[in-house]
Formats: structure tokens, C-alpha cells, sequence
């Protein structure tokens, strides 16, 4: 590849592009430039700027300075109907789908196959929906609504979309995130298929196994600037951490030594029928139990039911030795009890608030003087936290929506640190969040632990999990398969465990 | 391209989807209702007033009706067609009184004119100003029933201040069937075969499904959406029409309440009230059943002060059943997903 050809013009190209939005800088000056037939990764931490750029290119925001190029050409968007019409599609961290509506109906809304009168071809649209899921090798019913259909099902579903608009240039925000590795693979395997017929892809990750598989080329960003461009033969992980942080990350994982002390939860058979079975642990003061598994182990739904968010038919959960009334997360949280969900920007946040209110929400009761919330205490409380959590905003009435995933992540957390918690319960506590925020959140647990909560972490993440946890449990398929020791937990009992037939215990 | 690898619906799935559909089970409580009445009192049916009567009452409400939902569907509401409807039925009569020879097409078209430059200000303070419909549609409600009552003062249009032709608009049969309600199915499966089969139909479910998802995929957001409540305002026109030519006596009061029958019927017939769900043929079957109702509750024997307790309870039990199913829809779903998953694994 000759990236500086000047005969050919790159299929897409920003210069010095800025974005503001009131007195918070989210773009200083980011350059890219993208080659046809190339993947090009782009990285940095979160709060980098990479989203907003995205959203720049997808023609939902506009930017303030800067240039914008396709194939040479400068161009100016000001919907995001216009970025697609000059052959943009963009898939967002987030599907965006029509719930309601068929699965079919979502890839072709708005450019339908029309016979006479406009009238849409439905036979046509259904054919080449099931023709999209052939080559992207997965089954999912064209008939039935997106509804239900887990997340990773609704990635597919975006890509399939973007596919059929027959984009120049594509872009992937974090399509990895919700994929397992079959679909990861054939999620690949369209990627290269369309860099071989000259298009152009952006691919944005925090997965740097996967960025060393499929990419040619990475740019790296830092605080809304850019930092250097690439090819990725010429790199190592370190560099680009080294890059990504503008230091260098000492420790990715810092477990620090925490005194064990007494049985805190306790969870004796509990069960759901369909959902998970006999499931039994324990969890002491001091301590960090890892939950590993794969994906839909039930891992999540047995956190739920022991914060009484779901119910469960049969078994007890335990804290402190006095059982716990099952479906209440109202009595959960009153005996100390914290649950960091696995989705934060639906269950964890609320995001039209601000982060003040967010932080405090767990603790209003603390906070309230003849039954009111005061705005006083609620920002002093506030504050604390977002400053030991060093939230990056501008103030604290900014609204939470507006946060990168990290600074959200970092804000459902203090929301309930503010509740001192005596059993921590948290749900894929770094999902989509960068290197260095990462070991923040790995510090604060930690830093938890030795202050005597009682941390149970759900985890996808291997190293994570085998870095902080003192003893790792293992579920597959609603069943515990394996429970190992901080000096035996090696990768490969973990994922036996994780996928043997029989169990371990 | 390996088209067709999942085999398109056959027709005993499509029977089959016929007979869960939610406007099926509406059509069904319309018959029962019907033959209840008719079992007590023959002549709820068989005579010649009682036939036209069931075809006829409704017809004016399901134009509204099928305007209400489309604006439902996109997630929004209209507040205003009551008034809109009063606001019409004075300028027709006033037009047919005060303008003796006008084309009776001419006037018709006026007060579909009229009732559509009234949705086009409620659509584009809603789509421009983005203040949520309910509130807005609330405010216009007033402020139109206020000009209709500043206008017409005490003046009310009698029957024999209009013309007759525009009369047997109101009271015309075609092979036994009134005038108005062919007219009012016409309206229907237009605006059915729009929502289902254009582009246009469709974005509006879109809209009221997810509108941030709307926003991403590029859709024309606001034109849809003015464009829904101009279709409402000028088929509460049309409405308002229909009711001078059918009730013949219009005062200021005209249409007065309409806007939440209209959507009471929306919601029965399974318009869901957070949008993107729900088709304007169960509107119009919940505006039959709405009306049929209040005509069969005094031949069964309720009350008069009953028979509005008994239409909210009826609106109640369709949110509540909508809710039920709702959920079992989802869970269904989920459930589906997972056991292709299992099969596939």
C-alpha cells in the first residue's frame, strides 16, 4: 500500500476539524485520512474525541473549523441524510433501531425498493434482506421486530444496513463490543471482502488483538487531538497504550492486597427455572470474587435476582447472616447492597440529569431535610465523589447524556461509593472503556476491597478478571461450573470451565 | 445472491396473523355488541333507521379517528380536531348560507383547506418549536374553540339555511348504504394503503418508534410529522364538512369533546399511545365500537349515567390488554431468539 500516492485522493480526509459544545472542548484539532481499500484504526481513550469526530463525519453534528474531504472533494453536511447520500454509513456503539418494526423494515427504512406509485416491493426488500444475512453468515427471521433481539443480533442488523447502502466509506464504532468470536471472525471476513473492493472502513476499538488482526493503518487520539498516524505493522500494543495515554501504563491490572475478613453474602441454591440453576457462593469482606463465563451464562440475571431486581423461584440470599427479602432492591440497598449494571445508560443513569443528581441519587434520603433534596448538600456530596473519581466535566450540572462512556461509567459508580456499600455487585464494570480509565476503575475496586466492601464482579474480560479477582467463579449456562483460587485460576481452567460439559463441582 | 432462503409467508401464516391481529379482536367485540342489541331489540338492525344509524353514526368519528392515528403512530397527539371539526361545519354552513350558488365541491374543499391550515400550525409548532404535542394541541384547542365561539356568537346554522343537494350528502344512499359512509371507507383505505405501502406511511412508524433512531437513519423527521398533523387537520375538515351535511343544525359547540373520543377510539382499535404501533383500520373499528356502544348500553339497559363509565372502562381494559400483550409479545420474542439460538449452537 502507498498511502501518499498523490494521483489518488484518500476517500476520506479531516483537517484540524474542531467541535465545542458551550465551554466543553470535545474536538481540539482532529486529523484523519482514510485510503481507499484500506481499514483504518482509530484509537485513543475515551473522552478522545472519537465519537464526536464519528458523528461529525455522520453529519449529526457540525463542526466548527476544519476541513472535510471525500475523494478530494470538500463537502459540508448538515443532516445525516446528506453524509448518506455521499456514501457514508456509519454503525454506532449503540444500535439504533426501530423496535417495533421488522428486522427487514430496519435495514431498508427510508429506501425502499419501490414499484409503481412508490409503492414499496416488499418481496424484493425481503429477498435481499435474507441475501445481506447470507453473505454476513448468520440467521435471524426477517419477519419478526428487532424487539428482543439481544445485542449483538442488533449489531448485525446495522451492518447488514450499512452493507446494503453499498458505502464508500464505513465506519465501525465499537461493532466488537456485544459480538462473540464467530461473529467477531464473520464480522472480519465482510470487512476485508469490502476493503478488497476499494472501499474505504474506520474502525474504532479498545480491543488491540483485534486491531492487529484486521487494520493497515491506525491514527491515535488524545484529548480531542490528534496524535500520529501508522501503518500498524510498524507498532506494538505497548506504543500505542504509550500513545493512547501520553504515558506509560505501569500496571493495567493494580491488585492491591486486601485483608479477608468474614462471609458477608451469602447465596445458597438459587434458582429460576430457565434461567439459572442451584447457584450457590459466597463473598467475604475484603474480597473480590470474579463471575466469569460466556455471554448470556445467565451471569447478569443471577446479579439481578440478588439485588431483587428479577425474581427467583427457590434459594436465599444472605448478607451478614440475615436473609435477604427476595424482590426488593429497595431492602437490598437499605442492607448495603450496590448493583453497577451491565447497561448503564439505561439502568444505571438517568441521562437528562445532571451528574450531581445522578451521583446522589442512591443517597437522597441522606440528603434531605424535612423531605426535600437541598441543590447545597446534593453538590457538596456531588462533588466529592466526581473529584475521587476525577469525572472529566466541566460542572456539575452538565447533563450525564452528554458524558463519554467512561465519565458515565466513572459516575454510576460514585453514585453508589456516595451510598457506602457494604456488597458492591458490578456488571462488566469496563465494558467500552478505554486503557487508562480502565485501571482507574480497576484502582477503585480494588481500593474498595481493602476498605472491607465485599466486591462481586461480573467480567468478560479474562486478564481482568484474572488480575483482580481473589477467587474466580465460573457459569455456563445458568449453572456454576467451576469455582478456582486466585493461584489457580489459569486461562485455561477458567474458559474449561466456561465451556466443558460436565461440572466441576 | 441465494434469494429466498427463508420461504416468504404462506397463506396459513397470513391467516393465521389475520386472526391474532388486534384488529380482529375488535371487530369481533363490534359483532358481539351488535348482536347482543339486536337479540333485546330487533329493530337495532332490522329497520330501516336502525341499519342506517349503525353505518351512519360512526362514519364522521372514524375520519377523525383515522386522522388521530396517524399522529399517534409518530408519537404525538391532536388535541385540536374537536375544534377543528367545529370550526369547519360553521364556515361550511356559513359559506352555503352567505354564498348562495357555491359549488358544493368548492366548499367541500374549503373546509378541508381550512381544517388543514389549521394542522399545518399545530404540526409546525410541534415539529419546529419542540414542545411536546400534548401541550401544544391542548393550547390550539382552546384558541380554535374560542374563534369558533367569537365568530359565531349565538348564530347557529339551521338545516334549512343549506342547501338540498349538500344535504343528501348527509342523508344519500348508494345501494342501501349511506353516502357518508362509503365516503368515510374511502378515506380509510387511502390512508391505510398510504401508511402501509409508501415510503412516507412507513417513517411515520419509524418516527413513533424510535425517534433518535429516526434522526440517525437520515429521516425526514419534521416534514413527516407536520405533514401527519396537516393530514389530521384536513381530514378533521373533511369531518367538520360532513357533519353540517349531516346533522344540518351547527352552533358553537360543534365537535365539542370529539378529539378524545377520536382518540379513545385510536386506542381501542390498538394505535399504542407511545407510537409506532397500530394500524388506522383499528382506529376506524374502534370508532365503530366506540359509537355502536353508546347506542347499544340503553337497549341493554344501562344506565344513562353509566354509559360513560362503561366507554372509559372499555378504554382502560384496551390499555391494560395492549400492555398484557405487550410484554407476552416480548418475552415471545426473546424466547424465539433463544431457542434458534440453541438449535444453531
Amino acid at each position: 500500500m502507498q498511502p501518499d500516492t498523490p494521483s489518488a485522493p484518500p476517500a476520506l480526509e479531516l483537517a484540524g476539524v474542531a467541535k465545542s459544545f458551550g465551554s466543553v472542548v470535545a474536538l481540539k484539532s482532529a486529523d484523519l485520512r482514510v485510503e481507499k481499500g484500506s481499514i483504518h484504526a482509530l484509537i485513543g481513550e475515551n473522552g478522545a474525541g472519537k465519537s464526536t469526530l464519528v458523528k461529525i463525519v455522520a453529519g449529526l453534528y457540525r463542526r466548527d473549523d476544519g476541513t472535510l474531504a471525500l475523494d478530494g472533494e470538500p463537502v459540508d453536511f448538515h443532516t445525516t441524510a446528506e453524509s448518506k447520500a455521499a456514501g457514508i454509513a456509519v454503525i454506532y456503539q449503540e444500535p439504533t433501531l426501530f423496535p417495533d418494526l421488522s428486522v427487514t423494515e430496519n435495514i431498508f427504512m427510508g429506501r425502499q425498493p419501490t414499484r409503481r406509485f412508490g409503492r414499496i416491493d416488499r418481496r424484493a426488500m425481503r429477498e435481499e434482506a435474507c441475501a445481506l444475512f447470507d453473505r454476513l453468515g448468520v440467521r435471524i427471521d426477517p419477519d419478526r421486530p428487532t424487539d428482543g433481539l439481544s445485542i449483538a443480533d442488533q449489531q448485525i442488523i446495522e451492518i447488514a444496513k450499512a452493507i446494503s447502502l453499498d458505502a464508500r466509506v464505513l465506519i465501525m464504532d465499537e461493532p466488537t463490543a456485544a459480538l462473540s468470536g464467530v461473529e467477531v471472525d464473520r464480522l472480519f471476513a465482510v470487512a476485508r471482502a469490502l476493503r478488497d473492493e476499494g472501499r474505504a472502513l474506520v474502525f474504532i476499538s479498545h480491543r488491540f488483538d483485534e486491531i492487529f488482526d484486521l487494520c493497515d493503518t491506525v491514527t491515535v487520539m488524545r484529548d480531542g487531538a490528534y496524535v500520529d498516524t501508522l501503518p500498524v505493522a510498524d507498532t506494538t500494543v505497548d506504543g500505542l497504550v504509550r500513545m493512547m495515554v501520553g504515558r506509560d501504563v505501569a500496571e493495567l491490572f493494580p491488585k492491591l492486597p486486601a485483608e479477608i475478613g468474614d462471609d458477608v453474602l451469602v447465596v445458597d441454591g438459587l434458582s429460576q427455572p430457565g434461567v439459572f440453576h442451584d447457584v450457590s457462593f459466597t463473598v467475604r469482606a475484603g474480597e473480590i470474587v470474579g463471575l466469569a463465563g460466556l455471554v448470556g451464562a445467565g451471569r447478569s440475571e443471577v446479579a439481578r435476582a440478588v439485588f431483587g431486581v428479577d425474581p427467583y423461584a427457590s434459594g436465599s440470599v444472605r448478607v451478614d447472616g440475615e436473609p435477604l427479602p427476595p424482590g426488593s432492591p429497595r431492602a437490598a440497598i437499605g442492607r448495603g447492597l450496590a448493583l453497577v449494571p451491565e447497561d448503564r445508560r439505561k439502568q444505571g443513569l438517568v441521562l437528562d440529569q445532571t451528574v450531581a443528581r445522578n451521583v446522589t441519587l442512591a443517597i437522597r434520603e441522606r440528603l434531605s431535610r424535612w423531605g426535600l433534596v437541598w441543590d447545597g448538600l446534593e453538590n457538596a456530596a456531588a462533588r466529592t465523589w466526581a473529584s475521587r473519581l476525577e469525572v472529566k466535566t466541566a460542572a456539575l450540572d452538565a447533563e450525564t447524556g452528554t458524558l463519554s462512556g467512561g465519565n458515565q461509567q466513572k459516575v454510576v459508580l460514585g453514585k453508589w461509593l456516595a451510598s457506602d456499600p457494604k456488597v458492591l455487585i458490578v456488571d462488566e464494570p469496563t465494558r467500552g472503556i478505554d486503557v487508562g480509565t480502565k485501571a482507574e476503575v480497576h484502582r477503585l475496586l480494588s481500593r474498595l476491597a481493602q476498605q472491607g466492601v465485599a466486591v462481586l464482579m461480573i467480567s468478560s474480560e479474562l486478564p481482568e478478571v484474572l488480575g483482580m479477582a481473589d477467587r474466580v467463579l465460573v457459569m455456563r449456562e445458568g449453572r456454576l461450573t467451576g469455582e478456582l483460587d486466585r493461584a489457580d485460576a489459569t486461562p485455561e481452567a477458567v474458559m474449561h470451565a466456561a465451556t466443558a460439559e460436565e461440572a466441576l463441582r | 445472491m441465494t434469494a429466498g432462503t427463508a420461504p416468504a409467508p404462506s397463506l396459513v401464516a397470513g391467516a393465521a396473523h389475520l386472526l391474532k391481529a388486534r384488529e380482529t379482536g375488535i371487530g369481533i367485540a363490534l359483532v358481539a355488541v351488535v348482536v347482543v342489541a339486536t337479540v333485546l331489540n330487533p329493530a337495532f338492525v332490522f329497520s330501516s333507521d336502525g341499519f342506517r344509524d349503525l353505518l351512519l353514526t360512526p362514519s364522521i368519528l372514524m375520519v377523525v379517528a383515522v386522522g388521530q392515528a396517524a399522529v399517534i403512530v409518530t408519537r404525538n397527539v391532536d388535541l385540536s380536531v374537536g375544534s377543528v371539526v367545529g370550526l369547519v361545519a360553521y364556515l361550511t354552513g356559513t359559506l352555503l348560507r352567505d354564498v348562495p350558488g357555491i359549488p358544493i365541491v368548492v366548499v367541500v374543499l374549503a373546509g378541508i383547506g381550512f381544517g388543514a391550515a389549521l394542522g399545518l400550525v399545530n404540526g409546525a409548532l410541534v415539529a419546529y418549536a419542540k414542545v411536546p404535542a400534548l401541550v401544544i394541541t391542548l393550547g390550539t384547542m382552546y384558541v380554535y374553540r374560542g374563534i369558533n365561539v367569537a365568530w359565531t356568537g349565538s348564530d347557529r346554522i339551521n338545516a334549512s339555511d343549506l342547501p338540498g343537494a349538500f344535504r343528501a350528502l348527509g342523508t344519500g344512499k348508494l345501494l342501501g348504504i349511506p353516502l357518508l359512509t362509503i365516503l368515510a371507507v374511502a378515506v380509510l383505505v387511502a390512508a391505510a394503503w398510504y401508511l402501509r405501502n409508501l415510503r412516507g406511511g412507513r417513517e411515520l412508524y419509524a418516527i413513533g418508534s424510535d425517534p433518535a433512531a429516526a434522526q440517525l437513519y437520515g429521516l425526514r423527521v419534521t416534514r413527516r410529522v407536520l405533514a401527519a398533523f396537516v393530514a389530521c387537520g384536513a381530514l378533521a375538515g373533511l369531518a367538520g364538512v360532513l357533519f353540517a351535511a349531516r346533522y344540518g343544525t351547527v352552533s358553537s359547540n360543534a365537535g365539542f369533546g370529539w378529539e378524545l373520543q377520536a382518540i379513545g377510539a385510536a386506542v381501542i382499535g390498538g394505535v399504542a399511545i407511545s407510537g409506532g404501533v397500530g394500524t388506522v383500520w383499528g382506529a376506524a373499528l374502534g370508532a365503530y365500537l366506540l359509537l355502536t356502544i353508546n347506542r347499544a348500553l340503553p337497549i341493554i339497559g344501562v344506565d344513562d349515567f353509566w354509559q360513560r363509565a362503561v366507554v372509559g372502562a372499555l378504554i382502560i381494559g384496551a390499555i391494560v390488554l395492549d400492555r398484557v400483550l405487550a410484554v407476552r409479545q416480548h418475552r415471545r420474542l426473546v424466547g424465539q431468539r433463544e431457542a434458534e439460538r440453541e438449535v444453531t449452537a
